[in-house]
């Protein structure tokens, strides 16, 4: 099966296929949620598609999620053999600097990261055989930029209580494989 | 998958969605007219121009890095060829030239050769300390502020007054790093 990616409205141009991924689940059953932080660490968004087991409150799941983004960019910046702009362990970087990761994989999940150059940050938690979310993750960004930061009654820094964003969102993660 | 490389100016504005350049100038323009007949003092216009950019770039920032594909901003000197090159391209059709480097790469100007803002605009006497396009030095600052850098903008030449083109000045305060947010006892 393939599936290839959102539903482009006429004024988002990119629309990336969707990475050809091996469909395990069915369509539309693959992403179990959604984070998105700013720069104060900030959660602005939280959804969760399919989420059997919590064990942490929200606030304490957001909080541990974000200090564990934090440490391992400092982390895989540190380790990083090939480049020599590393800043010293725990001085905190510039966004953009060093490298970055952007997934890592356990038997039962996977996790995709992006962060843009302003510090939002977006966390997808996904099925572990899912490919390559890169793409996936750019075009929600233009998603958030499209129907939050465009929104006038939207305050920056303050969580995204967007429907329109919401239903847009959910559309295109159920064309994830 | 490859890297995404960062798309050049043309590309990106190919690719937005774009208005009427005039009537963008004409509500700029009402805009203007309205702070002076409500404030009535020049500097206070002034200032008001640069407040309402400011809020513009802080929304602006993620619209431009979503579509340009940027996804570092950590050189200075980098990210000043971006905003002439593309950021100007992509939100007002021209681009500006990076010059007058200081010694220590923290200061440099920006310059307009045409500004879209100015189409028809002449200055009264009245209004000598008006700075028409304040608009754009709140948006740049507000912008760079986002991506970590404080910066002071100011204007140092200005076609209104009479100057042969538009510079920005355009300094660097101090980056500021990411700071883990969250305190210890919380």
């Amino acid at each position: 099966m393939q599936f290839f990616g959102g539903s482009a409205a006429a004024e988002m141009t990119p629309s990336p296929a969707a990475p050809p991924g091996t469909a395990t689940g069915l369509a539309g059953n693959n992403a179990n949620m959604l984070y998105i932080f700013n720069r104060n660490g900030v959660c602005l968004l939280y959804r969760e598609w399919h989420r059997p087991l919590h064990t942490l409150d929200a606030q304490e799941d957001q909080k541990l999620m974000f200090g564990l983004l934090f440490s391992l960019r400092s982390f895989t910046a540190k380790m990083d053999p090939t480049s020599v702009d590393k800043g010293n362990l725990g001085v905190p970087l510039l966004p953009g600097q060093g490298c970055s990761f952007y997934s890592f994989r356990t038997n039962t999940y996977k996790l995709s990261f992006m962060e843009s150059p302003s510090g939002i940050k977006l966390i997808l938690v996904t099925h572990p055989k899912t490919g390559d979310l890169r793409d996936a993750l750019r075009y929600m960004y233009n998603l958030y930029v499209e129907y939050v930061v465009k929104n006038p009654l939207y305050v920056p820094g303050s969580p995204i209580k967007c429907e329109l964003f919401n239903v847009n969102l959910d559309q295109y993660v159920k064309t994830l494989i | 998958m490859a890297p995404v490389v960062p798309r050049s100016g043309d590309a990106v504005f190919a690719n937005v969605e774009r208005v009427n350049a005039e009537l963008f100038t004409l509500t700029y323009g009402a805009i203007v007219r309205q702070l002076l007949t409500d404030l009535e003092e020049v500097e206070e216009v002034n200032k008001q121009l640069d407040q309402m950019g400011y809020n513009i770039g802080v929304r602006l920032i993620d619209e431009f890095l979503a579509k340009s594909n940027i996804s570092r901003c950590v050189d200075f000197k980098e990210t000043a060829e971006v905003i002439a090159k593309v950021g100007f391209k992509m939100f007002l059709g021209v681009t500006a030239t990076v010059t007058n480097w200081d010694v220590e790469g923290t200061t440099c100007s920006l310059v307009l050769e045409d500004n879209p803002l100015v189409e028809f605009v002449e200055l009264p006497d009245t209004c000598q300390g008006l700075y028409y396009c304040n608009i754009l030095s709140g948006v740049v600052r507000g912008a760079l502020e986002m991506v970590s850098m404080k910066t002071e903008v100011s204007w140092v030449r200005d076609m209104l007054h009479g100057d042969d083109a538009y510079e920005l000045r355009v300094k660097l305060i101090k980056q500021v790093p990411e700071e883990y947010p969250y305190k210890d006892d919380e």
